[in-house]
């Protein structure tokens, strides 16, 4: 990439799989379980995090020499909410269709676990533009993981992807339901997720081993 | 320069001055944008009560389309015909009833005050519609909607929508396959009110019995389910005594 440094590139490509937040960090998971269940609110969400976790961690990073450490974890949750309720208003005001698929997912963007820890592990000690690039770096990740699972499990647990049909119908018995398959009703409960979710980070883990922790 | 940014002094200040800032900013975003935002929920409303009543721009594909918000105030004005309150015994017309508050109303009638209650009536293709608000609460906050019915007390079509029920389940409630189910079943059983059940296993997936006050129930919504049941009844108890003067 001639855009960006080797450095600066890695910052978005690492958290893409080697250094995943969900899979080898183990962040944000609450979310990960809770909106996989269809592939629109995966995406929907995984743009939501691009966004306030980009933009955060850079208010985060300019403000960083500035901020009292005693009540920073208090500053960064403001950023957050702040980001939040401006983004949401804006949307209620230009964009209410978005906005009214959004509303269930506010209160989940500020408690997401991945928000607090790039800027606490990242944005605090590093430059705007750095910050930046490890923001979407680590919303892309998590994005990614959101996707791959919200795939598997709208496809196996109600046959169709973003509400559109594609395994036939399961009422009418045509498509792949007419050989006798069924949908697994066990994909759209969030424990399915966290099952998908560990069989990510068991295949990520057996192609590169250098991932698997000695204890 | 090292700025020191221990001292409690600091730490006081940076905390006053960073919620003003916040507070002027949030301030103003929501000031600004507000009459856009009231007018959006209006036209959603007109959009809902429309719905309910079957007009609306809906395909076979399934998928629920309202009428555009550049004509729902006209199309509005064209099928409703008029708007009532009920207080009590009294009723009267009011060309603004679609926009009180239903969450108010029912609170006002469980602390034993009288609520003002708005019916919507419209007319489609020579039939009249009574639409009624509901209010309730679903899994995880509030489910709300409107329910249209004919002088049979039989269901001409429903909308859902609710605050943050789980995306996939309980969210499911306002997804066409669950709201179309409804269109036809009566509220009536035997001569009682009964409304209508989100019920589980009444092998009845295709809802081809409408004699039995019940819809097939959404896999993984339990509690989404029973809170539309309870919504509908609760509304229901409220409407009675309107509902009896308009029944044939």
């Amino acid at each position: 990439m001639a855009l960006l440094s080797k450095k600066d590139a890695n910052l978005i490509l690492d958290p893409l799989a080697d250094n995943n937040p969900i899979t080898i960090q183990v962040l944000g998971i609450c979310s990960a379980l809770a909106i996989t269940a269809e592939l629109k609110a995966s995406v929907v969400m995984a743009l939501s995090v691009i966004f306030v976790l980009g933009i955060g961690n850079v208010v985060i990073s300019l403000m960083r020499n500035i901020i009292p450490s005693k009540i920073r974890i208090i500053v960064q949750l403001i950023v957050i909410a702040t980001l939040v309720i401006i983004v949401d208003q804006v949307l209620k005001a230009f964009a209410y269709e978005l906005s009214k698929t959004l509303a269930v997912f506010v209160g989940l963007i500020i408690t997401n676990c991945i928000i607090m820890g790039r800027f606490e592990a990242f944005a605090l000690g590093n430059g705007p533009w750095r910050s930046f690039l490890d923001g979407i770096g680590n919303a892309l990740g998590y994005g990614v993981i959101l996707i791959i699972v919200g795939f598997f499990r709208e496809l196996l647990g109600s046959g169709t992807l973003f509400g559109f049909p594609v395994l036939g119908d399961p009422i009418a018995k045509t498509g792949l339901y007419a050989t006798g398959y069924e949908n697994n009703g066990f994909m759209i409960i969030p424990p399915a997720a966290l099952i998908v979710v560990g069989i990510i980070i068991w295949v990520q883990r057996s192609r590169n081993r250098a991932l698997i922790e000695e204890n | 320069m090292a700025l020191n940014t221990d001292k409690n002094v600091y730490t006081v200040l940076f905390a006053a001055v960073m919620v003003a800032v916040v507070g002027t900013i949030l301030a103003f975003a929501a000031s600004g944008l507000k009459p856009r935002i009231k007018e959006n929920e209006r036209f959603e409303k007109q959009q809902n009560i429309l719905y309910a009543m079957g007009v609306n721009e809906n395909t076979d594909e399934g998928a629920v389309n309202f009428i555009p918000t550049d004509r729902v105030e006209q199309t509005f004005s064209e099928y409703i015909v008029k708007q009532i309150v009920i207080e009590g015994g009294d009723i009267s017309e009011n060309p603004e009833a679609y926009l009180i508050d239903m969450k108010k109303q029912i609170s006002r009638a469980k602390e034993g005050e009288t609520p003002s209650l708005p019916v919507m009536i419209g007319e489609k293709d020579g039939k009249t519609f009574y639409v009624i608000p509901m209010y309730g609460k679903g899994l995880w906050d509030a489910i709300w909607g409107f329910i249209a019915l004919d002088e049979n007390m039989v269901v001409q079509g429903v909308y859902f929508d609710h605050k943050g029920e789980t995306p996939g389940l309980g969210a499911n409630i306002k997804a066409r396959y669950f709201m179309d189910d409804f269109t036809g079943e009566s509220i009536m059983d035997n001569g009682r009110y009964a409304g209508i059940a989100v019920a589980k296993g009444n092998n009845d997936p295709l809802n081809q019995d409408k004699e039995d006050n019940q819809v097939d129930a959404l896999a993984g919504a339990t509690i989404t389910g029973n809170g539309i049941t309870a919504m509908i009844s609760e509304t229901l108890k409220l409407y009675k005594d309107y509902l009896q003067t308009i029944r044939k």
